[in-house]
């Protein structure tokens, strides 16, 4: 079949993954059980936001009574009286407040001490562990959420399993099979989808890979026409563009079942504060948006906001006014199904292991189990590589 | 005496495959060598090497490697003075933003300055080289924010590409740019920061677990001390800094300074490996031979780490010749755009746009995304950069569709970048080139510039727009450049011209036939997906 042939035969059936057919041959776990049916709720929206760099989570969820915090902070510490106070114990850097009302109302839940045993301290290593939801020792090709959709694929209809935007690293969406489309904004892909060209033959895994790209690039574009508008003001700089491009996408009919967002810059080995209070007041200002925006579209209640980062930052700063890389980590879950509330437990600064880094109090498998089988209601062990108890974080 | 016909067969076999080793050998395995070394080799240079036999090739391409750039050096790299980097609290915003501003414009220069030396030498291995070493001691301009030390680490990279690697890796780990981007620069004895410790063991020499955290923290004692002058940013050694006391690295014990502790690496046979094994990966296939690695590696050790060593042992392997093997790497965005020109022979007046292009497929020069640099192969293609790509390729062909009197091409596919959003811009940025260059500036660096809150969309517009403005200097005539080559009719010159462009046949172009014009059929060719493989 020639290419003009091919675009013609695709016209006509633009859901048919008749390009990625001959794929088979290299493994793509999705198309071998394509056709199962499913009971995988994938209308329920996922948002994965990513801090990368290693989000302080110390300074992010401030225990202000601790007096171990202050004295392991002398220069960088957040002073009590302007820590925006969730209980009695602890509470947000100032940048945070305005997610103080989602807190008040009940739809922040603040994930204590999350880690993993065996804690990798390199950037790219410990964001892989995140990513493929693998041991600490054991290296995996495919990311979390490839291997959640091979074991539960979403329904054809969907513009694409997944959209990382404004950025070409697609996390827990890398390897074989998965329907992933990276790109900063609609309008620029869509006119560029245009170029694609999907051909039949794979010669080599290289070639599979271009060719699998390049029909998923005509599939997604098939879907995310339309330019929906918001009321909602999207704050100016890159992560509130990405934010409104994100609403822009799940505004579409069609469907994805994930977005991811990133948010840059925090790895402060140097003088942490003013960097870490800017990053966190666009965090905030975005995730306000992105509620706002979705409330206006009838989204939020089926929309569940994640933020995950490679690890957190050592407990005591260091000479630099910046902190170094750490381990156990604070993160946020929100959503209108989201019961809002304390999760895991505060980090034991008392007893810190010999490189000066807490213990962890919850496996980030667990978070990923409560979306898979709790969210989405899908089978978790084979993308976790294991049964891992879900978390109570969503209302029933 | 009679011989059996089986023997005359195997004797004839024999002769064969020796011929085949000593011989010339052919179009096929140049344009292999060529494309796998260099940049989209021409026609010509094809040719130049196909009367060569393989072992001939090699070492023509191993000889008088350059190691200094022809193309001359923006002013600003030269400076030795201080750099004017504000320090200290009662430096006004002013100040700092301009600082800033400055560095990120000459980091674009400079960017621009290296895609231009790419494009013209006579060396293309030797860039190559130093573009695979930055990916490997890799330092960013985000982070380093000095240009001119970017461009002082490029220079000592590409005096030692092919040279030998020990010296490299004791030279860059005292190079500024590296001093400055792993935080050595600000270690101090009883403050001892791991950052470099850690990547010298985890990525410059060993690979992961070859090392325990343990020695990470003991080496990181013995680095401290290598610092920078905070005026002109020249390595300097600060004695009351460095730990002079005991330290325990992969075994062995000593009041070791950071050279000891390199040569400590050095020694361990596991570098080789892991340098050996990343080389496989960027001129062999994607899944290297542990046998055969271990072969490269000892021959790579064995000659006290001297690269060009390694390349000749890798590039005579048979794995570097198989046929699986080729059409199997996917050009890094770089390789297809420096590629793409070289081999139409295209000479940009400005070399700049093309940086910026390259950066929007994934590959900032200068920047990658963190200190394990671009992971390469298949992750350069997603959606998005395999559009960045198939855009490029798109508007060089374009312009050539441009030059044919009377108009539309058979296959014409909305323009991307002729919105009238871009006519209305156009004006107002070329009349100052200043400006448009601070643009261009912005869009590189705003990541790493919180007090520009940059719009992506323009953003992305500008880029293109960059990228527009390299094209429209271009002189490409898909028709004629066709016509040059060999062959009595056009479809055989066709073949020759897929031949030298694919690696492999073409997925989604159509078979060249005397019913499709030279632009249609070269439009095709470079959109193919085969076209993305060397």
């Amino acid at each position: 079949m020639n290419r003009r042939h091919f675009l013609r035969a695709s016209a006509v059936l633009p859901f048919a993954r008749v390009a990625t057919l001959p794929l088979a041959a290299f493994g793509s776990a999705q198309l071998a059980v394509a056709a199962a049916p499913t009971t995988a709720d994938y209308r329920k929206l996922l948002v994965l936001v990513e801090l990368k760099g290693g989000n302080d989570g110390l300074n992010t969820l401030i225990p202000y009574r601790d007096a171990a915090y202050y004295a392991l902070r002398p220069k960088i510490a957040i002073p009590a009286d302007q820590v925006v106070q969730l209980t009695d114990q602890a509470g947000l850097h100032p940048a945070l407040a305005p997610l103080l009302q989602l807190w008040n109302d009940r739809k922040l839940a603040v994930l204590q001490g999350l880690g993993y045993p065996d804690p990798n301290l390199s950037h790219f290593r410990s964001i892989e562990i995140w990513d493929t939801a693998s041991r600490s020792e054991q290296v995996l090709q495919d990311g979390w959420l490839t291997r959640a959709f091979a074991t539960a694929p979403t329904p054809r209809s969907f513009a694409a399993d997944g959209v990382i935007v404004g950025s070409n690293d697609l996390g827990p969406l890398a390897g074989s099979g998965t329907r992933a489309i990276a790109l900063a904004d609609t309008e620029q892909f869509l006119r560029q989808s245009k170029l694609a060209h999907p051909g039949a033959a794979a010669r080599n895994k290289a070639l599979a890979h271009i060719l699998r790209v390049e029909s998923d690039i005509v599939q997604a574009a098939g879907h995310l026409d339309g330019r929906p508008s918001f009321k909602t003001e999207f704050p100016a700089g890159g992560f509130g563009n990405a934010i409104r491009t994100a609403c822009r996408i799940i505004a579409n009919p069609s469907g994805v079942a994930v977005l991811r967002v990133t948010l840059s810059g925090f790895d402060t080995h140097a003088n942490q504060p003013a960097t870490q209070a800017r990053l966190l007041k666009e965090l905030a200002a975005g995730l306000v948006a992105l509620q706002s925006a979705l409330t206006e579209i009838g989204k939020w209640d089926d929309t569940m906001v994640l933020t995950y980062a490679e690890f957190g930052r050592r407990p005591k700063e260091n000479q630099n006014s910046g902190t170094d890389h750490g381990t156990a980590n604070v993160h946020f879950a929100i959503g209108g199904r989201v019961a809002g509330g304390m999760y895991g437990t505060a980090l034991d600064l008392a007893r810190l292991s010999g490189d000066g880094n807490p213990a962890f109090a919850l496996d980030f498998r667990s978070v990923y189990a409560t979306v898979l089988e709790r969210w989405w209601g899908v089978d978790s062990r084979q993308a976790l590589g294991g049964r891992f108890a879900p978390l109570p974080f969503l209302a029933a | 005496m009679t011989i059996h016909p089986l023997l005359a067969a195997t004797l004839i076999l024999a002769t064969g495959l020796v011929h085949a080793a000593a011989g010339p050998m052919g179009y096929a395995d140049a344009r292999h060598l060529l494309a796998r070394t260099g940049f989209g080799p021409t026609d010509a240079e094809v040719r130049n090497f196909a009367g060569l036999s393989r072992e001939q090739g090699v070492a023509t391409l191993l000889r008088d490697t350059r190691t200094t750039a022809v193309t001359p050096v923006p002013a600003f790299a030269l400076e030795t003075g201080p750099t004017g980097a504000p320090r200290g609290d009662n430096v006004s915003e002013e100040t700092r933003r301009a600082f800033a501003q400055l560095q990120t414009r000459n980091g674009i220069e400079l960017r621009g300055w290296w895609v231009q030396e790419m494009l013209v030498t006579s060396s293309p291995l030797t860039e190559r080289m130093t573009l695979f070493w930055h990916n490997h001691f890799v330092s960013s301009q985000q982070k380093v924010r000095i240009a001119r030390s970017m461009y002082g680490q490029n220079a000592l990279l590409r005096a030692h590409a092919l040279g030998n690697f020990g010296a490299m890796l004791h030279a860059v780990s005292k190079d500024p740019a590296m001093l400055i981007y792993l935080d050595t620069a600000q270690s101090r004895k009883g403050q001892p920061n791991e950052n470099f410790a850690r990547e010298v063991m985890e990525l410059f020499t060993l690979g992961e677990g070859r090392y325990t955290e343990q020695d990470i923290k003991e080496a990181a004692r013995a680095f401290t001390g290598w610092s920078i002058d905070r005026d002109t940013a020249q390595y300097l050694f600060r004695p009351g800094a460095h730990d002079y006391g005991v330290k325990s690295v992969l075994g062995r014990s000593g009041r070791f300074d950071g050279d000891e502790v390199l040569d400590i690496l050095l020694a361990q046979p596991g570098t080789s490996v892991f340098v050996t094994t990343k080389l496989w990966r960027e001129f062999v296939s994607p899944e290297p031979d542990a046998a055969e690695v271990r072969r490269v590696a000892q021959i790579f050790r064995g000659q006290n780490h001297d690269i060009t060593a390694a390349l000749r042992a890798l590039l005579m392997s048979d794995a570097f010749w198989a046929a699986e093997n080729r059409g199997t790497l996917v050009k890094s965005p770089i390789e297809l755009v420096v590629g793409t020109l070289r081999q139409f022979e295209l000479s940009p007046i400005v070399a700049t746009p093309f940086a910026i292009a390259v950066a929007g497929m994934g590959q900032n020069l200068m920047s990658p995304p963190n200190v394990k640099g671009w992971p390469g192969g298949e992750v350069w293609i997603n959606s998005s950069t395999l559009l960045a790509r198939k855009q490029f390729l798109d508007r060089l062909v374009r312009s050539s569709e441009a030059r044919l009197p009377g108009g539309a091409p058979a296959m014409s596919l909305q323009p991307p970048m002729r919105s009238a959003t871009m006519k209305a811009r156009e004006p107002a940025l070329a009349r100052n080139d200043d400006d448009a260059m601070a643009s261009e500036a912005r869009l590189v660096a705003a990541p790493s510039l919180p007090a520009v809150a940059d719009d992506e969309k323009a953003r992305a517009r500008r880029a293109a727009l960059s990228v527009e403005r390299g094209m429209r200097n271009l002189q490409f005539d898909a028709t004629q450049w066709v016509a040059q080559r060999q062959g009595a009719t056009a479809a055989a010159r066709m073949e020759v011209a897929q031949g030298l462009l694919l690696p492999l046949p073409p997925v989604a172009a159509d078979t060249p036939n005397a019913d499709v014009d030279a632009t249609t059929f070269m439009r095709a060719t470079l959109l193919d997906p085969a076209y993305q493989l060397k």
